[in-house]
Formats: structure tokens, C-alpha cells, sequence
């Protein structure tokens, strides 16, 4: 019998590690690497069963089940337990048939039509069709809505059902992306009563069934047996446990499998123990200084490529994210996301060039002011500091002031001239580039109006020819790197532990938790 | 009537007009957290569509007063309203069906401390004083010292290192609920017990020493000690009734600390207890629900300071007729 015999007999779960290893010693190799083979190969293979008992950082005992309330991980896990959505996205940032089975564009993509999964049904034996996904939708629209989805949906013109398998979006304009939007975690897929959004029951269409929702406490599902796809636990629980050493305790203690945000400071203490296994993924969540463009002397592109210049974000990564994350380039777009590119030339430390474009902004030195508070991210008032360090060397003179948290997003951000922000990052280039950097957007926070850059943004989304729109998209990311306002000093990775018992594939990067899908992705081995 | 109804009665009378005055403090404050529940849910995402779809839906249009008299009107029917968060159409979440679990918790956790500290403590104590400035005393009371000198996370941390992860006696994790069994539920929630335990003997134990000690100087003590009663006699029979007083009110203290102020262990310990409920609703505004809480709270000192001073009366009668 030859090794790949027999590892597709383990594959199928028909042969024990003992006849394995035997039978391996006796093709050549030594006990240990057959040892090795065996576990590498059982646990490659997905198979049915077992509790996985996860323990998040977050969770308030205010938390509902409304969707549209959804604000952090704990109660934002639950789209993807006992809900589906219409698109899901894979490991490869693309989006993927969730329940929709397929979907089309008409020319100007400012109408979409999404044909649903045939014969799924709900928890309750209900069967799903296009009023329910419809419900689901205008829960977060209108002028009653209380969605913090609300704005990202507001290019909808109209949803309507189309026969009980399609459904219809007229958008306001063309938006290439649009099924990303409808990905996003407050969008699940819930029946509808009565013409309204029936959330309060906890029935879904998804791999498990919700048998307890205590809100800041536990989340608990059992296998739903008529589930459409495949799911590989019988049942999940999940905690929220948001004190960080008493998360890494309960991991050591085998009291659950998997922890998201264990603390940093100790990591090499929790890689120590040899059951457990680390994740380091990065995300789109990044950390920046944006400057105001319209105000003195942000208002120079020398000055501010100057600035650019004079930060060490080697160093912010190193030292205030103890190396959990990757420099920035002044490019908001992380690395994993379509049509990204790495501009050049790189903004790295390089205090010459920074004295260079000071000297062609008509100055000698200087002094400038930055607000910072904790309110920012964590850190970064020390990452304001460490700035001016590496300034010093520029003859820039940056004053670090530290604001209060409290309302630091309403008194500070897109008030002062120059502060500290985090952006959570957003799956599309142009949803990111939509939000914050079109001269119109609401948040952007730069105030920067660059003509081109907003042309071809709106001609981009409208098109569908992929090689144009990513040389469009390359343009843009090159016009915000090199005339941008926006200093993107890090992106952080999400961070997680799990007990070695459970395995996975590749993980998604859209969101922590392997982008929520861990839940029906992940299993046993 | 018996001079000991009427007191308790007419500390029951002041209890309440306490809770009112207490009532109106704990409303009038929360005019001035900043912010409300609406941009504290919606977070970034909040717009003015959503935030006033919100103020309207939860009445915090109304002026401040009109509030306060609906709210106030609905407590004395026993009724505390609805909690903001969690609404659906003809559907709410009473505010007492949120905290009631939670409120049992905590009662059971501040129970279970308190059948095996207070025992201890007055043990500890009264040995501390019949053996004063004897190596055990001293012991007793560096022991005792040195646990409560710990922040409390700190004390949990280590009982979790050392019986939760070295040695696996007791989970590190005491997430119980209802359907949890008795013995379960003592055996999960030990070492969040024990925690306070270490935290509150030392206050107890130190005040039951000092009281007797202080006694024992009294020349009444000396008679007894004359008429050969023997040293543990003394000190049970003819100092403690007599320290009882001070001794009990440092006990009620602590048991109305530990039904409000354990929020710590209960975030290590993931305890579902009311104090990370009362911590969460100020966090979202979820106003109904702090102010219960802050009742709830208020409640317990009350009744507690009651007992205490109706333990000491009962004790020493003197304290009823004051000159």
C-alpha cells in the first residue's frame, strides 16, 4: 500500500493512527514522521462534530438581537450562526454565493438582480423567498430606520421582489460593488411577518439554530440539520469574556478553544504552550493622521510630503504595535483587497527627502501642532510622540497635545487641523475611497477635493471591464499616496489563539473571527 | 408599641424618604452624562435621521420633569419601565425581567462570601484577641492585611493561577444561569468567593479584635476576671455582647458592598452578576435600567445600615432610651 492509499484512507476516517504509522514504518519512514503524516493529514480533512466554545473580547449586556444595533464582535458574530447572508466573501476577498445563488448587473450596474438558493427554509420550516430578503433590506432603510446601516444603503432607490427568487435593487447610481454591500454583518437574511422584519424570534435560515442569546454573556446554537451548506460542529457556544487575561486563562485551562484578542504584551508566554496555536492576520483596519488640505500649512503638498517623509513607521509598528501589524504607504487600501497596489516610491523614514520638500515649500523648519488622545487607538499618544522624535532629525518642530477621550470624535476629529484617527477599513477600494476621500463624502476627513481622483472614482464604479477599472484604481491610489492628505502611519492584524484540536483553511482578512465564518468553516481534527 | 417596632418603623419611614431624595439625585445626574443611548448604540454611524427616530421611539423628547413623574409614578406600582435597548414592535424588555437573574446572582455570590467570611472573620477576631500580641496574632493579622492590600483582580488572578490553571480544583470561568444545579453553582462560583472572601476578612476580623480589646480594659471585665471566670468566658460571654455593635455595622458594610461593588471580579470571573449590567447600561445610556439599578443599590445600604442598627439596639438596650 503506498503513503497517498493510505492517506486518503485516513482522509476518509477509515484508518487509525496505529495501522497508519505501522504501515508507514514498514513504506520507509520513521515513527515520529509517520506520526507527523498522520495528524497533518487527519486534520486536513474536515469532518462533522464536536462544541466549539470561542470566548470574544467583546459584548455589552445591551446588546439585541436587532441587526441593526449590531456594534460589536459578540452580537456581530450572530449573522453568521443562525443567519446567512445573500453574498458571502472568501478567503480571497471575493464575494461568493450565500443565498443568492447568482446575481447580474445591467449595463450602467445601477440595477441588480439576485436570484435566491431554491428550497431553503428557516428554523421554523418556513420556506425563504424573495419578501423575506426584502423585509431584511428596508429593515435599515426609511425614515423610522434606527440602523447604523442606514447610510451605506442609502444608494438604494428601491428593493422590491421579483417572483418568490428574485430580488431587485434600483440604485441611485452605478456601483460595480454593490454585492459587497450586501455582505455587510448587518444585513442577515431574517423572515419577514406581516411586511416587517420578525428579528425578536431568532430564526434564521443558517447552520445553526439559536437555542440561547444572553447579551453580553452567551451565544448558543445547535446544528441545524436541513442547513443548505455545510457546517462542521454539532454545536457553538460563545462567550463574552472581555477582561484579556481571564480570556487567555480560560484558553490555557482547555474551558474554551479559541480567543480573539489575546494581549500582546504576554503573546510569546501563550506561544509557550504547545497545544495552542496563534493566527496573525492582517486586516483592513489601519491607523492614520489625517491633515487638513485646506488649512495652512497642510494646504502645501510639499509640506505635506515633507511630513510624510518624517515619520519612522517602522518603528510605530514595532513599538506600538509590538509587530502585529505592517507599515503604511499613505495608501489606505490594505495589501489583500482587489485592485490594491503599493505606490512608489515607499514613504519611509528618509529625513533628506523630508528636508527636500521643506526646502521647495520655501522653509527651513517647521513647528506644527498634532491632537491625539486614547480615543484615537490604543496608543496613540505614544505613536504621536515617537513622531515627533523621528521629526526632530527633519527640522520639524511637531507639538504633540493630548485632547480628552470623551468626545474626542465629536470635538477633535475633523475639527483640529492635524490629529490621530483609525479607519476599520472597508472590503472595496472604491467603498473606502466613497467614504472618506470623494470631495463630497462626509467623512472625509482630509478635506482634500482632487479633481481627477474624483472623476475617475465615479467612472470607475460603473466599470465592469476589470483591467480598466484596476488601472483606474491604481491611478487613484497613486494620486491619494502622492497629493493626499492622509497620513496611513499602520495596519494592525487581528490576533487570535486557538487550542490546536481545531483546524481551518486559509482565514478571510475582511474581519476578525476569520471574517465570522469560523463558526461554519472550522472544525474538529 | 414595643420600643423596637416603633424604631424600626420609624427608620423604615426615613428609609424611604432617603430612597426619594436618593431618587431624584440619581435622575437629575444622568441629565448630565453626555450623549444618549442613540449616538452611543449607533456609534460612528450615527446620523440625525437615526438619532431622532431613536429620541422619538424612547420619549427623551419629553421635558425632564414629565419624565421623572412618569418614571417615579411607575416605580411606586412596582413597575421599572422598559429597557431601551432590545425593543421590538410590540415587544419590550422589562427592565426587572433584565436585572431579576442578574440580582439573584449577585444576592447568591454576596451569600456564599458571606456564609464562609463572616464566620471566619469573627473566628479569626475573637482568637486574635484572646491570643493578642502572640505569634498568631500577628500572623492573623499580616495575613489578613496582606489579601486585603491586593487589588482585587490581582487576588483572582492568583487563586486562578494556582487552582485554576496549575492545579485544576475549580474552574477559572464561573458563567452560571438559571438551569444551573445548587452543588454546580457553589462549585463554579468558589473562586469568585473566595476572592471577596480574602478581600472583606481582614476589615471584619480587624474590628471584631479591636472592639473586644477595647473592652477588655473595662473595669466590669475585670470583676469578671477577679471572680475567676476563665479567658474565653470572658471574652465570649462578657466582652462580645457588648461589641456587637460596632462589630455589626462593619459586617453590614461589607455585605452591602458586596452586593454593589464587585464589578471587577465579575468581569474576571465572567460572573453574570448586576454590576456589569448597571457598568454596560451606563456605557449605552440605557437610563431605565442604571436607575433601577441605582435604586436597587440604595435599597440594599438602607436596609442593611436597618439591620445593623437594630442589631446593636437589640444588643444593648441602653441604645434605645438616649439621654
Amino acid at each position: 500500500m503506498d503513503i497517498d492509499k493510505m492517506k486518503s484512507l485516513v482522509s476518509a476516517g477509515k484508518m487509525g493512527r496505529r495501522d497508519f504509522i505501522q504501515l508507514s514504518v514498514a513504506a520507509g519512514l520513521t515513527v515520529a514522521a509517520g506520526d507527523n503524516l498522520f495528524s497533518a493529514t487527519a486534520r486536513a480533512t474536515p469532518k462533522k462534530g464536536g462544541h466549539l466554545k470561542s470566548a470574544v473580547g467583546h459584548g455589552s449586556t445591551t446588546d439585541s438581537l436587532d441587526p441593526g444595533t449590531w456594534e460589536n464582535s459578540h452580537v456581530g458574530d450572530l449573522g453568521y450562526i443562525p443567519y446567512d447572508y445573500l453574498v458571502e466573501i472568501d478567503t480571497k476577498n471575493s464575494p461568493a454565493p450565500g443565498l443568492a445563488e447568482s446575481w447580474e448587473a445591467s449595463a450602467e450596474v445601477d440595477r441588480w438582480v439576485f436570484k435566491l438558493r431554491k428550497g431553503v427554509e428557516f428554523h421554523d420550516g418556513k420556506t425563504l423567498d424573495a419578501e423575506d430578503v426584502v423585509a431584511s433590506i428596508n429593515h435599515h432603510r426609511g425614515p423610522d430606520t434606527k440602523s447604523a446601516a442606514k447610510s451605506i444603503l442609502e444608494i438604494i432607490q428601491d428593493v422590491k421582489a421579483n417572483g418568490k427568487d428574485e430580488v431587485v435593487f434600483e440604485l441611485s447610481s452605478g456601483s460595480a460593488d454593490f454585492p459587497f454591500v450586501v455582505s455587510d454583518y448587518h444585513l442577515p437574511i431574517m423572515p419577514a411577518k406581516d411586511g416587517k422584519l420578525d428579528w425578536a424570534s431568532g430564526n434564521g435560515t443558517g447552520p445553526f439554530k439559536l437555542e440561547r442569546f444572553d447579551p453580553g454573556v452567551t451565544i448558543e446554537a445547535k446544528r441545524n440539520e436541513n442547513y443548505y451548506g455545510t457546517a462542521y460542529f454539532d454545536e457553538v457556544s460563545m462567550l463574552s469574556v472581555s477582561d484579556v487575561v481571564a480570556r487567555q486563562n480560560a484558553l490555557n485551562s482547555g474551558n474554551v478553544d479559541y480567543i480573539d484578542r489575546p494581549d500582546l504584551k504576554t503573546i510569546s508566554l501563550l506561544k509557550r504552550n504547545p497545544g495552542l496555536e496563534i493566527d496573525q492576520v492582517t486586516g483592513f483596519g489601519h491607523y492614520v493622521a489625517p491633515m487638513n488640505t485646506t488649512m495652512a500649512p497642510f494646504d502645501n503638498k510639499d509640506v505635506r510630503l515633507a511630513l510624510k517623509y518624517a515619520i519612522n513607521r517602522e518603528e510605530l509598528v514595532k513599538k506600538i504595535l509590538l509587530g502585529f501589524g505592517s507599515p503604511g504607504n499613505d495608501n489606505p487600501i490594505s495589501q489583500s483587497i482587489k485592485y490594491a497596489i503599493d505606490p512608489e516610491p515607499r514613504h519611509a523614514y528618509d529625513p533628506d527627502k523630508s528636508k527636500f520638500h521643506l526646502k521647495k515649500a520655501g522653509l527651513d523648519s517647521l513647528k506644527v501642532d498634532i491632537s491625539a488622545s486614547e480615543a484615537a487607538f490604543a496608543g496613540s499618544l505614544d505613536a504621536a510622540v515617537l513622531m515627533s522624535e523621528s521629526a526632530k532629525a527633519c527640522n520639524i518642530d511637531i507639538n504633540v497635545i493630548r485632547e480628552a477621550s470623551d468626545g474626542y470624535w465629536s470635538n477633535v476629529w475633523m475639527k483640529k487641523p492635524w490629529c490621530m484617527s483609525f479607519w476599520s477599513g472597508r472590503p472595496t477600494t472604491d467603498w473606502m475611497f466613497t467614504t472618506a476621500y470623494a470631495a463630497e463624502a462626509k467623512w472625509n476627513d482630509t478635506f482634500w477635493k482632487n479633481p481627477r481622483f474624483n472623476e475617475l472614482l465615479v467612472s470607475a464604479r460603473a466599470e465592469l471591464n476589470e483591467t480598466k477599472r484596476g488601472e483606474m484604481y491604481a491611478e487613484m491610489q497613486n494620486i491619494l499616496h502622492d497629493d493626499g492628505g492622509i497620513m496611513v502611519l499602520m495596519f494592525n492584524d487581528f490576533v487570535t489563539a486557538h487550542s490546536k484540536k481545531l483546524a481551518h483553511g486559509d482565514l478571510n482578512s475582511n474581519y476578525d473571527h476569520d471574517g465570522g465564518y469560523m463558526y461554519r468553516r472550522w472544525w474538529f481534527a | 408599641m414595643h420600643p423596637i417596632v416603633r424604631t424600626v418603623l420609624q427608620r423604615l419611614g426615613l428609609g424611604l424618604l432617603t430612597l426619594f431624595v436618593v431618587s431624584v439625585i440619581i435622575f437629575s445626574s444622568l441629565q448630565f452624562l453626555p450623549g444618549d443611548f442613540a449616538t452611543s448604540v449607533l456609534g460612528q454611524a450615527a446620523t440625525p435621521e437615526t438619532v431622532a427616530a431613536f429620541r422619538r421611539e424612547l420619549g427623551l423628547n419629553e421635558p425632564a420633569i414629565t419624565r421623572y413623574i412618569q418614571w417615579i409614578g411607575g416605580v411606586l406600582q412596582g413597575d421599572f419601565g422598559s429597557s431601551f435597548s432590545g425593543r421590538s414592535q410590540g415587544r419590550e424588555r422589562e427592565v426587572m425581567e433584565l436585572i431579576g437573574p442578574r440580582l439573584w446572582n449577585t444576592l447568591f455570590l454576596a451569600g456564599m462570601t458571606a456564609i464562609i467570611a463572616v464566620p471566619l472573620a469573627l473566628t479569626l477576631g475573637i482568637t486574635a484577641a484572646l491570643y493578642r500580641n502572640s505569634f498568631y496574632d500577628r500572623a492573623v493579622n499580616a495575613t489578613t492585611l496582606t489579601t486585603i492590600s491586593f487589588p482585587e483582580f490581582f487576588v483572582a488572578y492568583i487563586l486562578i493561577l494556582v487552582l485554576a490553571t496549575l492545579w485544576k480544583v475549580f474552574p477559572s470561568l464561573a458563567n452560571v444561569r438559571e438551569s444551573t444545579e445548587l452543588a454546580d453553582r457553589i462549585y463554579m462560583t468558589a473562586l469568585p468567593a473566595l476572592t471577596l472572601t480574602l478581600v472583606i476578612v481582614a476589615h471584619m476580623m480587624r474590628m471584631t479584635r479591636a472592639a473586644i480589646i477595647n473592652l477588655l480594659a473595662s473595669p466590669y471585665i475585670e470583676m469578671a476576671r477577679l471572680k475567676g471566670v476563665s479567658k474565653s468566658n470572658v471574652i465570649i460571654k462578657h466582652a462580645l455582647p457588648n461589641a456587637w455593635a460596632p462589630i455589626v455595622n462593619v459586617i453590614a458594610f461589607n455585605l452591602a458592598y458586596l452586593v454593589v461593588g464587585v464589578v471587577v471580579v465579575e468581569v474576571v470571573f465572567v460572573y453574570p452578576g448586576v454590576g456589569q449590567l448597571m457598568v454596560d447600561a451606563v456605557t449605552t445610556r440605557d437610563i431605565p435600567v442604571v436607575q433601577a439599578c441605582a435604586l436597587i443599590f440604595a435599597a440594599t445600604y438602607i436596609l442593611l445600615n436597618l439591620f445593623a442598627d437594630i442589631v446593636s439596639i437589640v444588643t444593648n438596650p441602653r441604645l434605645l432610651h438616649p439621654r
